[in-house]
Formats: structure tokens, C-alpha cells, sequence
């Protein structure tokens, strides 16, 4: 198993290096002077800035040195946690972001948490009813659930349980340490669209998984050594099944970063997908590099950690590999 | 790769080998006996001859304001309402599928004429090309897809153009990895060691043999990233990023609509009924095609007979 994990570790490093460059060269390539967009003005607004603080930054930027040694400079400093400033809040960058990403980790697993509840269950069911209203009841909530766009599901909801019932905020956030019950309430809402969103997806390989579990020998084997249904669906099938569930609910977490950009705007919760549109309008390019690299690295890093699961719950993955 | 590439096979004996032609046929079939590639087809009909009709049977003009007439709810005047200037909300969600079609199939285009080519050449030539091409596929598809295509547009600044190129860039190692698996699937195929031994050439055996295998899958991946190209189009817009006014986008309705969520809900339930109904209509073709490709059910039947 440790030879995997180190297998496995050493193989994503690429891919992180890669999507570290990829980040850095997004501020490189806006089209203009990058010592302006950086300060946050408009690249052709040449006169915004007096000379010695513009030659200060093309310093600080190290913008006199090749680009590869820029890079790697950049590359230093991000591992420390140093993005620089925040254009629009004059402090450091990982201060804004860390400030908001307890937010969007409430958001995130309560979104998870919903999916798991109602697509497990929902997905076992829908397999061993095959055929019948409760399948087709099953895939009529994956079509559901993949064509509405969350956003459009969200105003929905907003107008019928906030502005007709009147029974949940529509917008904002309090934190749990100061109002449990408020935070609760604020949360629902948009947790239950993003979570609507993964669980189509979730219940969809769920039903198909357990379909097929449920055809293999080893179900008709152990039916014919005389173990009853129930405990062949419990305790194997179930069991094994849920290994894609724990595969699926991993590969979606880009899924649920880039629905949350949209939740998080239409509820006005202020998490880290927030930040990135509010940077995006007030062009605050040191924010938006920040908040782009840590949700790509968290898809990389929550991947590998699905990768290590899955290899645990199925050795044969370990042997196949090393 | 074997060495007789001499001799060019007759006709004849290409004949005898199958080129897959039922391919093609099978994703015909689909559309006569699956009901849900039907009902989808249909949809998808309907919503194109609304866009292109729609604009002359409609006797208003989208931009055209009538503050006498602000706020209307839904009634036979007005079909589905009008907007805070007036404007009748049936003309502009008509107006609106125009563009969403028009960014969606040049997004979805895009991707495809862009990842096809990239995965068939370099998982052909092999060796340090494939392996380097691999790395950037992984790194791009760790980008969340919609993160992927608002930083692109922001970069890029709004045009239509610039939209098919971000939605289609986080597309594009879908479609390199489709091809890519085919090609070293089918590589090793007995048909393919056939083609050899009647003297086919390399380019032919990828082109005539090869490739026809990969057009079913390719086509279920058109179909589902037209899906969600719509909604990534409409998700930009909604944000303020696409295509601003004076163009009428879906996403745009949408952000519009959610000031006067109280005062005209229907500002936001149709033209996000229009949105739904377009990605409804793809997902149910591509659902279609797809369950009717699907190894697993085919390989079922064959563990069956081998038992």
C-alpha cells in the first residue's frame, strides 16, 4: 500500500507543477501591461500610476527577470502562502482567501452530505425495483437533476420557499459559532441546490453499480450456499458498490467548485468561489491567481485521496499497478 | 506496426473485412426504437423552429420598450410576459436561442475539430509526444470546467468567438482521451492485423478502419457537450462575463430576472424553461445513443454465452 501511495504521489506531481504554471500564466498573458492589471487598473491606462510606485512593483513583480525564473520565484513564495496583496482589500492575499474558505467548506460537504442521502438509498432501490415506478421515478430525478442548471433551480426555490412561504433566508450567511440556528437555515437552501446538482449524478452510477453487482457470481454463489437476499444485498453487494459511490462523490468535487461559483453568487454566500467573481469584477488579479490555484490543487489533492480509497477497498488496483 | 505496406488491397478484399458501417446505423436505430431519443429529437425541433421562425411570427420586436406595458403578467397579448421596460419576454426568450445555439454548437465544434486530431496523432506516434500531451490533458481536466471557461473569458473578453474557446477548451482532452483509447483499443484488433496482411497502408488502416469505430462514442460526447456548453454559456452570461447588452442571452434574462424575482417570477421560470428544455433535449438523445453503445450491456450478453 505504501509503495502505491508513493507510486500514485509522485505521478500527480506533473500534474500539479503543470497547473501551477498554467495558473502563473494566466496574469502573464492578460493582454497588456501586468504591472497595471496587477495594480488593478485597466492594461491601456498608462497614466494611472506614478513612475517610481510603477517601477517599484515591476521590481517587486521581478517582472526585470526571464520568465522562468519568475515563475519559480512565484512558485516559492505561493508554497509559502505569499500572493502578494489584495488590490482591493490593501492586505495580504491568503488573509482574504483563508477568511472565506470555511464558508465554502460548510457549503461543499453539506452539499456532499445531502447528495450521499439521497442518492444511496434512492440508487439501491431504484436496482432492486428495476423496471418498476421506483426506477423510473429514479431516472426521471437524474434527468431532472442534470438538465435544470442550478442556478435557474435556485431562483425556484429562493421564490417559492423564501418569498412565498417566507420559511428560509434567501441570501447571506451567519457563522455557526455565532447562531447555529440562523447558519443552519441560511445553509439549506443553497446547500440543497448544489447538492441536487451531485446527487443525479451520484444516484445515476449508484443504480447502474448495484445493477451490476447484483448479476455477478459471487451474488449467485453465495445465494446458492443458502444465504438469504438480505444479507447478500447488505453485506456484500452494498459493500462493493460503494466503492464506486466513494469514486463518484470524488471525481464530482470539480463539479460541485464550479456549480458553486454560481450558488454562491445567486444566494449571495460569501465563500471562496464569491470572492473569485467579486475579484473578477474589480479586477483584482492577485485574488483571482489564488483562489484559481487552491480550487485546482483541492480537485487534484481530493482525486488522489479517491485514488487512495479506492486502492484500499480493492486491492487488485494495488497489484495492477505496482 | 508490420512492414507489408507494398501492395494495396482490391476491393474485394476490403470488402471482406467489416469497416463497422453498422456504426453508423446503430446510431440511426437508436432514433426509430429508443422512445427518450425520440421525445429529445423532437424537443430539439421544436426549439430550432422556434429560433428560426419564431422572430417573424412574433409581433414584437425584443428591444423594441413599451413603458405603458411594463411588468405584464403572462396573458394571450403577451405570452409569456413583459419586462421592467416593457419588452415582451416570449420575443426575447426566442431571441435568446439563437445565441445559445450559435455558442454551443461553435463551442462544442471547436472541441471536437481540436481534441480529435490531438488524440488520434499523438496516441499514434507514442513515446515522450503521448506522454507530455497526457500531462497537459490531466492538468486541464483538473480545472473545474465552468472556473475554466469564466477565467478564459475573462482573459479573453466577451465575444462569441472568445466564448467557443473557453467553453470548448476544458472539452478538449475528452475528446483527445476518446480516440486516444480507441486507437490503442483497436491497434491490437484482429481486423486491424487483417487490414496489414492485405497490404492497407497506416493512413488508410486509421482513417477507414480505425476512426469509423470512434464516430459513435464521438458522437455521444457532441451531444452531451452541446448540453453543457448551453449551460456554461447561460452560467457566464448569468454572471455578468458573456455576451452583455445589447444581446440577448438566456444567463442574461436570468440575471435580469433576479432583481424582480417578487414583483414577475415569470421573468425567471421562462427563459430558464427554455434553458432546461434545450439541455433536456440533448441529454436525452445522448443518454439514448449512449445506453445503446454501452459495452456493458453488450459484454453481458457475450460472459453469458462464453460461460
Amino acid at each position: 500500500m505504501i509503495r502505491y501511495i508513493l507510486l500514485r504521489a509522485v505521478q500527480i506531481i506533473p500534474t500539479v507543477l503543470l497547473v501551477t504554471m498554467m495558473v502563473f500564466v494566466l496574469v502573464m498573458v492578460i493582454p497588456g501591461d501586468p504591472v497595471l492589471s496587477m495594480l488593478g487598473y485597466y492594461a491601456d491606462d498608462t497614466t494611472a500610476v506614478p513612475q517610481e510606485i510603477y517601477d517599484r512593483m515591476f521590481r517587486e513583480l521581478r517582472l526585470d527577470r526571464p520568465l522562468p525564473i519568475q515563475y519559480l520565484y512565484w512558485l516559492g513564495d505561493a508554497l509559502q502562502g505569499d500572493f502578494g496583496k489584495s488590490v482591493v482589500f490593501r492586505v495580504p492575499v491568503i488573509d482574504v482567501v483563508l477568511s472565506r474558505v470555511p464558508a465554502t467548506i460548510y457549503l461543499g460537504t453539506f452539499a456532499v452530505a445531502i447528495a450521499i442521502a439521497i442518492a444511496v438509498p434512492f440508487g439501491v432501490w431504484a436496482a432492486m425495483r428495476n423496471n418498476t415506478w421506483v426506477d423510473h421515478l429514479a431516472s426521471g430525478f437524474v434527468l431532472f437533476g442534470i438538465s435544470v442548471p442550478g442556478f435557474w433551480f435556485g431562483m425556484i426555490v429562493i421564490l417559492v420557499f423564501s418569498i412565498y412561504l417566507g420559511w428560509l433566508p434567501a441570501i447571506g450567511y451567519v457563522a455557526p459559532q455565532d447562531d447555529f440556528l440562523e447558519f443552519m437555515k441560511h445553509l439549506i437552501l443553497p446547500a440543497g441546490v448544489l447538492g441536487l446538482d451531485v446527487a443525479a449524478t451520484v444516484l445515476r452510477f449508484q443504480r447502474t453499480d448495484f445493477l451490476e453487482q447484483l448479476h455477478q457470481d459471487y451474488v449467485r454463489m453465495a445465494r446458492a450456499k443458502g444465504l438469504p437476499r438480505r444479507i447478500v444485498i447488505w453485506k456484500h453487494v452494498l459493500k462493493n458498490s460503494l466503492m464506486a459511490t466513494v469514486t463518484v462523490v470524488g471525481l464530482n468535487t470539480a463539479r460541485l467548485l464550479g456549480g458553486s461559483t454560481i450558488i454562491e453568487t445567486l444566494f449571495s454566500y460569501p465563500g471562496l468561489s464569491r470572492l473569485l467573481i467579486e475579484a473578477i469584477y474589480a479586477r483584482d488579479f492577485p485574488i483571482i491567481q489564488a483562489v484559481v490555484l487552491l480550487m485546482v490543487v483541492l480537485v487534484v489533492v481530493v482525486n488522489f485521496c479517491v485514488d487512495l480509497v479506492y486502492a484500499y477497498l480493492n486491492p487488485r488496483i494495488r497489484y495492477i499497478t505496482a | 506496426m508490420s512492414t507489408v505496406e507494398t501492395d494495396v488491397a482490391s476491393d474485394a478484399q476490403r470488402k471482406a473485412l467489416p469497416r463497422h458501417k453498422e456504426a453508423f446505423n446503430s446510431v440511426a436505430e437508436v432514433f426509430l426504437h429508443d422512445r427518450r431519443a425520440v421525445v429529445g429529437g423532437i424537443l430539439l425541433l421544436v426549439m430550432i423552429f422556434a429560433a428560426v421562425v419564431g422572430p417573424q411570427l412574433i409581433p414584437y420586436d425584443p428591444h423594441q420598450p413599451d413603458l405603458q406595458d411594463r411588468f405584464a403578467a403572462p396573458s394571450w397579448s403577451h405570452w409569456m410576459g413583459t419586462d421592467r421596460n416593457g419588452r415582451d419576454l416570449l420575443a426575447r426568450v426566442v431571441a435568446g436561442a439563437s445565441i445559445s445555439f450559435r455558442v454551443a454548437l461553435g463551442a462544442s465544434l471547436l472541441a471536437l475539430v481540436i481534441g480529435a486530431p490531438l488524440g488520434a496523432v499523438t496516441s499514434y506516434v507514442g513515446g515522450i509526444v503521448d506522454d507530455v500531451t497526457q500531462r497537459f490533458m490531466d492538468a486541464i481536466i483538473a480545472f473545474p470546467a465552468r472556473l475554466m471557461a469564466i477565467v478564459l473569458i475573462v482573459l479573453l473578453g466577451p465575444s462569441v468567438v472568445s466564448l467557443w474557446f473557453a467553453i470548448a477548451f476544458s472539452s478538449i482532452p475528452r475528446y483527445a482521451r476518446i480516440i486516444r483509447g480507441s486507437v490503442l483499443g483497436q491497434k491490437e484488433r484482429e481486423y486491424v492485423e487483417a487490414a496489414h496482411a492485405i497490404g492497407e497502408g497506416r493512413l488508410a488502416i486509421l482513417f477507414l478502419y480505425i476512426l469509423p469505430n470512434v464516430l459513435p462514442p464521438m458522437a455521444v460526447q457532441v451531444t452531451l457537450d452541446f448540453a453543457s456548453a448551453v449551460t456554461v454559456e447561460a452560467s457566464l452570461s448569468f454572471l455578468g462575463l458573456g455576451l452583455g447588452p445589447p444581446t440577448i442571452s438566456w444567463g442574461g434574462l436570468l440575471n435580469d430576472a433576479q432583481q424582480w424575482l417578487e414583483t414577475a417570477p415569470w421573468l425567471a421560470i421562462f427563459p430558464g424553461a427554455a434553458l432546461a428544455l434545450t439541455v433536456l433535449s440533448f441529454v436525452l438523445m445522448g443518454d439514448a445513443i449512449r445506453d445503446h453503445l454501452d459495452p456493458r450491456t453488450r459484454r453481458r450478453g457475450e460472459r453469458r454465452l462464453a460461460r
